[in-house]
């Protein structure tokens, strides 16, 4: 069925690529830079690397980084996605556009609003400051883009197949975990990775509502723009980014040769 | 749809409940307050003077620039990506970006645009001479386009990737052309997809905030940053979350241009 | 469904590893009390020896918190949930914390190190006697200009060399209200703490005559634009400027004559403090000579400490640019607190200047 691209379309394809990753090579390659900023190029140095194992307090930051990144987009993932099957089942059309707007509040709403609101939220319920706060804020603001990315998978799955399986005696747990959720897998998905994002990017809601300790690494790298940013973020960064890279390289490369395997 | 799941809903409904109904009435309850605490409505009123109605209006003209050229961009991307021989990595590899911070990535790109930068460097290689890309209308959208662009291919990628081929070629077969085909068959399929992308790039669109300043020098003012400054730096929390109940307003209406009208009667 | 689950196992595993490393990197016990100190400042705004050097010396654990804006670190104290022991806003926010009723008052007879203190940076307005707080580091505003990218008339000792016509495009403006719309006002002989609409209205109108000279205004990050010489003058304050001069031998700082802004940073304890004694050791701790050097070697902003000055370099203290003479500071002032009210109007008016610019 794969038609194959043409020319034009891979130069497009290479350069949307190309933009997309300019500043990220742009930063990796001040990384590198002896002049201890991301000015002129002075020099090839590897001590800003260095300095990332040297530096504990940054190395912790990135930990808690990552794990309320990971949780939050987990845990978001699950109740958005239970939430946009729930709100596609809904009979009134009413009562679905009034979650949909509502839903869509959080997105519109600028990160100081959210993060003030929820700091008097939690300090009037006595949460104390810190993980539990952070990662419950990231949760929260980060449930409506996964609705918004499983949504159109539920709008374009075709009813009768759960009518079907209805009709064939599958309980209403058969169908949402046989039927409904393999469908909407890629949306699924869709949603985990965008909840990431919000949460690896957010800086103004997480510094509202941290606190005793607990810090993530965009507080950190705002708070450090007044003195300038040190080139060590640029490394931990680039560390990070490579990471990543070869995790999912890695990963896709292994499934798809077990897939082959398997077929063989 | 025969199938129900009430209780797929109680986690989001309480989320919406705590995390939603909550600070909204919070807002609601601030943007009554002047700065004494006492309730009054000049908060509103003060909303009504030109230089707010004015950035309502620029606020919301980028947020449309920057949505157009983002679904400009996207669309053909997520088109030919989902062509590609290893399509999930590919659209893997549009999503890594997004996951480096986004203050240092603006750092970067003051660096790129920058009079000494390398796209300048480029455009005196071709005998130009250096132009101030920084600090316009030009960057400002870039800039905004960049960040919004996987928010964007996605639901649209999800919404291609499923298509059944068979229909364009059946398209093809019965003589239409590829415009036609497109026009006719696989946007009106993808539309759910498009339109779950314009919701996640217009809405948050309109309150931008820390690169009107970084990118755009502040010659752009949305309403984001007006909030921002009201809460920041005036200590004015009334007038702030008066801005912010307009701006929740207005994404109201903005849903309304969106909404599902065809497959409407599912239940 | 089975590929879900095992995704969100392998989720949950990836956490347990990472949270079972970062425990291990973690050497401190932090558990709140006498055995630790929450330190909340400015970020990149200390030196992180001195830290590791304090532990040493008090046996003290450090927490080290940061904030970028005195208003985001003063809603987050207001609002407690966090037990910041020590903190370090610019005079205005103290004032307001002071009223507030925020601050602890700091035991004078726990911080010897204070005669170290130049009695100038001493019993300021903003803060009689110092009862509330120490100071850290201080400075002021000025204009950064490149002197070789400028005819040489421009010298900036008066504010209005920035309205010169050959500036076309060429001034970055810092991102603050008190500090555009004051420095419209000293250009015109008004005090920066003007509370005349008369006058105010006046220094925005005269400021809009700047719209075609600025090529945009900005916070933090004017420090990398200028080393990299994308515009050629920029209002900004002194440590960053001398940042910059680091970094690019072109640029020079002047302070305009008819007046600018002097700015401190002082510590504090805050009433959510859980450390006092400890908050006390620190303030101290900072105050040595050595110590004090240090940091104001690492962080190059100018200090206030005297006993210190003595310490560094001769040529970083006597630099009139960054330590001005005792005569040159006459001209300058320090921000008031003019209440909410004031600052509303303030922004309003900046808000005007900002929507002007083309």
């Amino acid at each position: 069925m794969r038609t194959t691209l043409s020319p034009a379309a891979k130069i497009y394809l290479a350069l949307v690529f190309i933009v997309l990753y300019a500043p990220i090579f742009y930063l990796i390659f001040f990384s590198f830079n002896s002049g201890g900023t991301m000015n002129s190029f002075e020099g090839f140095t590897l001590e800003h690397y260095a300095a990332v194992f040297d530096d504990n307090r940054l190395l912790i930051i990135l930990i808690n980084t990552v794990i309320v990144a990971l949780l939050s987009a987990l845990f978001s993932t699950i109740i958005g996605t239970l939430g946009a099957v729930g709100i596609v089942s809904l009979r009134s059309k009413k009562m679905r556009n009034t979650l949909l707007s509502l839903n869509n509040i959080l997105i519109v709403s600028p990160d100081v609003v959210i993060g003030a609101s929820f700091l008097i939220l939690f300090t009037m319920v006595g949460v104390k400051l810190g993980f539990a706060s952070v990662l419950i804020s990231h949760i929260a603001f980060s449930i409506p883009i996964v609705v918004l990315m499983v949504l159109p998978k539920m709008l374009e799955m075709n009813t009768n197949l759960i009518d079907a399986a209805l009709d064939l005696g599958a309980t209403r747990r058969d169908v949402l975990t046989r039927v409904i959720l393999p469908y909407i897998k890629p949306g699924i998905f869709a949603g985990f990775f965008m909840a990431l994002t919000y949460s690896l990017d957010d800086f103004a809601v997480t510094f509202f509502v941290t606190g005793n300790g607990f810090s993530t690494l965009s507080v950190e790298i705002y708070s450090m723009a007044r003195a300038g940013i040190s080139l060590t973020v640029n490394a931990i960064s680039g560390l990070v980014f490579i990471v990543t890279i070869a995790i999912v390289i890695g990963y896709y490369y292994f499934m798809s040769r077990s897939k082959k395997t398997k077929g063989a | 749809m025969k199938f129900k799941s009430k209780t797929a809903l109680i986690p989001y409904i309480l989320w919406i409940a705590i995390f939603v109904i909550a600070p909204i009435g919070l807002i609601a309850y601030y943007s009554l307050l002047d700065l004494n605490g006492d309730f009054t409505l000049a908060n509103y009123k003060n909303f009504f003077t030109s230089a707010y109605l004015t950035m309502t209006l620029t606020s919301f003209w980028y947020a449309f620039l920057i949505t157009f050229f983002t679904l400009l961009i996207s669309y053909p991307t997520a088109y030919f990506l989902t062509k590609t021989k290893h399509k999930q990595l590919w659209l893997m590899l549009i999503i890594i970006p997004s996951w480096i911070n986004l203050l240092l990535k603006t750092y970067a790109f003051i660096g790129i645009f920058g009079l000494h930068g390398p796209v300048n460097a480029m455009i005196e290689v071709f005998g130009f001479d250096p132009t101030q890309i920084l600090f316009t209308d030009f960057s400002f959208i870039f800039v905004a386009v960049y960040i919004f662009i996987p928010f964007m291919i996605i639901p649209i990628f999800n919404a291609l990737d499923e298509m059944n081929p068979s229909l364009i070629y059946a398209a093809r077969d019965l003589g239409a052309s590829a415009f036609t085909t497109f026009r006719r068959v696989i946007f009106p399929l993808t539309i759910e997809g498009v339109k779950s992308g314009i919701q996640v790039t217009f809405i948050p669109a309109l309150s931008l905030f820390m690169i009107t300043r970084l990118i755009a020098g502040n010659k752009v003012i949305t309403l984001g940053t007006a909030i921002e400054q009201q809460f920041l730096v005036a200590q004015n929390w009334g007038m702030g979350s008066t801005i912010a109940v307009f701006l929740i307003l207005i994404m109201f209406a903005s849903m309304l241009f969106t909404r599902t009208k065809k497959k409407g009667g599912r239940a | 469904m089975k590929s879900l689950i095992n995704v969100t196992l392998s989720i949950l595993l990836v956490c347990g590893l990472l949270a079972f490393v970062a425990a291990k990197l973690d050497t401190s016990n932090a558990a709140g009390g006498d055995g630790v100190l929450t330190i909340y400042n400015w970020g990149e705004y200390i030196d992180p020896d001195l830290i590791k050097q304090f532990e040493e010396e008090t046996g003290i654990t450090v927490i080290y918190e940061t904030f970028d804006s005195n208003e985001a670190m003063l809603t987050k104290i207001r609002q407690g949930g966090s037990a910041y022991d020590i903190a370090v806003p610019s005079e205005y926010t103290i004032e307001t914390m002071v009223d507030e009723d925020l601050l602890i008052e700091i035991d004078h007879a726990k911080v010897p190190n204070l005669q170290n203190i130049d009695p100038y940076y001493l019993d300021l307005p903003f803060d009689p006697a110092n009862k509330y707080s120490i100071p850290y580091f201080w400075g002021t505003v000025g204009v950064v200009f490149n002197r070789a990218q400028l005819p040489d008339h421009l010298t900036f000792d008066t504010w209005e060399h920035l309205w010169d016509p050959a500036l076309k495009d060429k001034v970055f403006l810092v991102d603050g209200s008190r500090e555009v719309i004051g420095m419209g006002l000293n250009s015109l002989g008004y005090s920066l703490n003007s509370r005349d609409d008369q006058q105010l209205r006046e220094a925005t109108e005269h400021l809009k005559a700047l719209d075609g000279n600025v090529k945009a205004i900005i916070g933090d990050e004017v420090t990398p634009l200028m080393i990299n010489n994308e515009a050629t003058v920029a209002v900004t304050f002194s440590g960053q400027a001398a940042d910059m001069m680091w970094e690019n031998e072109d640029l020079d700082f002047a302070v305009p004559q008819e007046g600018s802004n002097l700015w401190f940073d002082n510590m504090v304890i805050p009433k959510t403090a859980q450390n006092v004694e400890g908050a006390h050791k620190f303030i101290n701790f900072m105050l040595d000579p050595e110590v004090s050097a240090q940091n104001a070697d690492y962080v190059g902003y100018a200090t206030p400490n005297k006993a210190a000055m003595a310490i560094l370099d001769e040529e970083v203290v006597t630099d009139e640019r960054f330590y001005p003479s005792e005569e040159m500071r006459t001209n300058l002032e320090v921000y008031e607190n003019l209440g909410l009210e004031m600052l509303g109007v303030y922004n309003e008016y900046f808000l005007e200047f900002k929507m002007s610019l083309q």
